[in-house]
């Protein structure tokens, strides 16, 4: 089967194109540079290439052809949440007044972009059931890192300088640990039992007066809900340690719990996975962070505030009867996380995500993402031995050990035989607890249709790891490039272009 | 709602999976169940979206004004090539290039892109990006730290005031001193003050900005470069202003090791502040140090050329809480429109956006300089951006230009409590000289003719 990323003629680098004086007229010619500044500042060479638009044009469409993305085909990298990313998102932030806003407009002539971020923090405080978001951090991982400086800050406050674990299960994004070392936290690793989950039991093993922060996906990589969270925030709260939810798995829980019930303190949410963020081949992404009442004053500057609107305009919802700026003058904040007050433009697009939706359209989505879930789960479990066989929420894992034992096939082999078929391969070899893994997310925007034809394509390609292990082992064929060689990548880094000598 | 279920779907699928109800697959311990009436934006058709946004957009006056903002977001000019390219859905909704034989395209943009990074910097190396400018010097300044195994950062006063205060906040959570050299009249760097600190060999890192927050040109001298280089502090270039690396001798020139920067300039939108591209690149010596993706060449099995996401050893998802950085997301969207914005514009179209920002600014200051009442701060070359003091508090001066449709630029005061008088001021390709002509005519007005007493 062809797909639509296989032309095989390389691609040459912008570098390689291009003549000098080939210039595009954007802009009108400029005087010398050294009409304006000192001989000893200037730049002597600028050794970029020219290209015409026509060849950039070309250049750049021929690489997206060499590129997967959820517009080509079904994406179940798990954890990843690659649903459908619905292009009046992307209309409404291209508007001139929201692309070309500066970040220092005065806040009286920046008042829709204010009220925009206003509406997302209510809505996301609401859903999750937390006192305050700030819109702030970039990533999840940046969400992180401000959640533990709140809390390392928090407890240097109450004077509790001990506490300096922080407990990750071992079902954990591997940015949670590495977030704690960040803060200066040492991360306590704590072993799921034989139900893929966290115990209240093992908790209460790890916990103590170093305790500062116990670190929670749930559902977690497993897709499988800690039905003991609770008892576990309780534990954690009675050790005096506070509760921290990653958010990467929220699109399973919509509308039927919150972080806040589970007894969570700090959160953080992944727009760009729950609310459609396009993921743009790796960022930018967004990620909102949460707290409950006894940290909000902790949260990164600037916080929007709202007050009421003295000259009584009106519009149709609440907030059309505020007026808002931004705050900077929280004296126990942690301080600001990026140069500027958030990526923008992935806030309003996950404000028209929510508008979308409304309140029950999101329980819906959560609904229908774990369905699917489900159904996949119980489809590929007819063929493929899947570890954790109950109810999972959005996303499952299944194991190739057997293949692996048998006939020397791999999780790597058959995620590179997905893509010979024109599917996103799951993310493999993670959580690191399951042997010879794949991590299995469809999300709610996927038919039935397409995931009956997937279950087809695993099928398939798991017979044929029983008949014909080789085939699998040459796997893909049909892409541009075969298996690329990581090692040497890994040992003669080549990591840039460099002009012929 | 974006899913695609039918009711007959869906009871086929709870059918698969052997459950009554889709409220059976998601229950939860009634202790945590949602009991509370959430308060949610309401669901709305699509193109009554539009029109809520349409509402908003109004409200962004702001944007209609004659604008002179830069301080770390500037207006230039984005062929249109660049959103008919980037905005292809294959780019648009892929993942991290994890599966390198269908990430081909992907890959080698950001191959691309680190080599612009690399020829504009002068550096050996560079990133698949970070998250942006701020961000990019406090992922340096732990760089540096690892390097050295140090625990001060010695930053200048020069530096974008936001950059510093999220220097400070990572700091905060290392337990890592940040000291500041101070500026001197000339509105550069005070290099021997810089010198005489690094001589305690205490610094990690000593980072400088140029063109500096006030716009001037920041380098390090010969003497600094030698006094830094024998205390074993590592050398860091701040770069704001990408745009300027067209015009002004790159950072390798003098001495940087390392340069964090922010690439908004290259075609991405200011969108009221994000997302951006920042960017981190240094010499070689610090290749396993740095933070997040790179992107390396490579062959695959039938010895063709190809990319793949290589040194992945550094990062999160191998090394746990050994990582150098937890950055997993990062603004690799960004970085591509930044490429292809450098792609299009090329070195004539760089050298060309380059010399017209340079005599736009001059314009600027010169008719500024013209109005009874105003002075240019600081005499050192400057790119875009120069500060003028107007002589009383540059925040009511703004704030009456602001009535006119005119944003003048930044207040000073709000960052230097001695610069309460002082206004950043900028001026790109785009800014016209009927622009120019309407703000030294309302500073005039604002200076200089006095309302009834």
């Amino acid at each position: 089967m062809s797909t639509p990323t296989s032309s095989k003629t390389a691609e040459p680098l912008i570098f390689e194109l291009g003549q000098e004086g080939r210039a595009n007229r954007y802009l009108e010619e400029g005087k010398a540079l050294d009409a304006f500044l000192p001989e000893a500042v200037v730049r002597k060479d600028l050794p970029l290439p020219d290209n015409s638009e026509l060849d950039v044009v070309r250049h750049y469409t021929r690489l997206s052809h060499r590129t997967f993305g959820i517009d080509l085909g079904f994406y179940p990298l798990g954890s990843c949440t690659m649903k459908y990313n619905p292009r009046v998102n992307d209309a409404i932030v291209a508007k001139r007044e929201f692309a070309q806003l500066h970040p220092f407009v005065p806040d009286a002539l920046a008042q829709g972009a204010l009220q925009i971020m206003y509406e997302l923090e209510r809505s996301l405080s609401s859903l999750f059931g937390m006192a305050a978001f700030s819109l702030n951090p970039s990533a999840g991982a940046h969400a992180e890192l401000g959640a533990l400086l709140i809390a390392k800050k928090y407890f240097k406050e109450r004077g509790e300088t001990r506490r300096d674990k922080v407990i990750v299960p071992d079902t954990a994004h591997g940015t949670n640990p590495a977030s704690a070392s960040m803060c200066g936290f040492k991360v306590v690793s704590l072993p799921s039992n034989e139900r893929g989950r966290v115990g209240v039991s093992e908790i209460r093993s790890v916990l103590g007066p170093d305790t500062a922060v116990c670190m929670m996906t749930n559902p977690n990589t497993l897709g499988l809900f800690e039905d003991e969270i609770a008892q576990i925030a309780a534990a954690v709260h009675e050790a005096g340690g506070l509760m921290y939810y990653d958010g990467a798995n929220a699109n399973a829980i919509m509308g039927y719990t919150r972080p806040g019930d589970m007894g969570f303190d700090l959160m953080h949410l992944n727009t760009h996975k729950t609310f459609t963020i396009p993921h743009g081949g790796g960022g930018a992404g967004h990620g909102p962070l949460g707290v409950a009442a006894h940290l909000v004053d902790y949260l990164p500057v600037p916080v929007i505030a709202a007050a009421a609107r003295a000259n009584g305009e009106s519009g149709s919802a609440a907030s059309d009867r505020l007026t808002f700026k931004l705050d900077f003058d929280r004296p126990k904040s942690i301080g600001p996380l990026r140069s500027f007050w958030s990526n923008f433009a992935h806030v309003a697009r996950a404000l028209a995500y929510l508008y979308a939706n409304g309140e029950e359209g999101l329980k819906r989505v959560s609904q229908l993402a774990v369905l699917n879930a489900n159904y996949l789960r119980v489809k590929v479990a007819e063929f493929l031995d899947t570890p954790y066989p109950e109810i999972c929420r959005h996303e499952f894992v299944a194991s190739a050990q057997e293949l692996k034992k048998e006939h020397g096939v791999r999780a790597l082999d058959i995620a590179k035989a997905l893509l010979d078929h024109g599917y996103m391969a799951p993310t493999m070899y993670f959580p690191l607890i399951v042997p010879e893994c794949l991590m299995v997310e469809p999300t709610e925007t996927e038919s039935k249709e397409t995931l009956d034809k997937f279950v087809e394509a695993l099928h398939q390609i798991v017979e044929e790891a029983k008949t014909n292990p080789q085939a699998l082992l040459e796997a893909p064929v049909t892409t541009v490039v075969g298996r690329v060689d990581e090692t040497r990548a890994a040992r003669q880094p080549d990591l840039r272009w460099r002009a012929p000598q | 709602m974006y899913a695609p279920h039918t009711q007959r779907d869906i009871d086929e699928m709870l059918a698969a999976v052997g459950v009554e109800s889709l409220d059976a697959l998601l229950a939860v311990p009634e202790e945590i169940a949602l009991k509370a009436k959430l308060d949610v934006v309401p669901a709305l058709p699509e193109y009554q979206i539009a029109r809520r946004f349409e509402r908003f957009a109004e409200k962004n006056a702001g944007v209609g004004y004659r604008s002179f903002l830069g301080a770390g977001s500037y207006s230039h000019y984005a062929p249109p090539a660049i959103a008919a390219l980037a905005m292809r859905g294959e780019f648009l909704t892929a993942y991290t290039p994890y599966q390198a034989e269908v990430s081909q395209g992907y890959l080698q943009a950001i191959y691309e892109w680190q080599t612009y990074i690399c020829l504009l910097t002068g550096m050996e190396l560079a990133n698949a990006s970070v998250y942006d400018g701020a961000t990019a010097l406090a992922e340096a300044a732990i760089m540096a730290l690892g390097a050295t195994g140090r625990n001060k950062i010695l930053v200048s006063r020069a530096i974008h005031p936001n950059y510093r205060a999220v220097l400070r906040t990572y700091c905060d959570g290392l337990d890592v001193a940040v000291d500041e050299v101070p500026v001197t009249e000339n509105g550069a760097t005070d290099l021997s003050a810089l010198a005489d600190a690094v001589g305690g060999k205490g610094y990690a890192a000593v980072a400088l900005q140029s063109p500096n927050f006030f716009g001037c040109v920041d380098t390090l001298t010969k003497d600094a470069q030698a006094a830094i280089s024998s205390s074993g502090t590592v050398p860091v270039a701040v770069v704001a202003e990408a745009l300027s690396l067209a015009a002004l001798e790159p950072p390798a020139a003098w001495g940087a090791q390392i340069v964090a920067g922010e690439a908004q300039s290259f075609g991405v939108a200011q969108a009221y502040g994000g997302p951006y591209a920042g960017f981190i690149a240094s010499t070689k010596e610090h290749m396993r140090r740095i933070p997040g993706r790179l992107v390396g060449k490579t062959v695959d099995n039938a010895e063709r050329t190809a990319y793949v996401l290589t040194l992945q050893a550094r990062e999160q998802h191998i090394r746990r809480e050994r990582a150098t950085s937890n950055i997993c997301t990062n603004q690799a969207h960004c970085a591509l429109i930044a490429t292809i914005y450098l792609a299009l514009m090329g070195k004539s179209g760089l050298r060309d956006a380059a010399s017209l920002n340079l005599a736009r600014s001059r314009e600027l200051a010169s008719a500024v300089a013209n109005v009874d009442g105003v002075t240019l701060k600081f005499p050192t070359p400057f790119f875009n951006e120069f500060v003028a003091d107007v002589g009383r508090p540059a925040a009511e001066v703004l704030e009456s230009l602001a009535e006119l449709g005119i944003l003048g630029g930044v207040d000073l005061g709000r960052f230097y409590p001695e610069f309460a008088s002082c206004i950043l001021m900028t001026a790109t390709e785009l800014t016209t000289t009927a622009d120019i002509n309407a703000l030294a005519a309302a500073l005039d007005g604002a200076l200089n003719v006095h309302a009834h007493i």
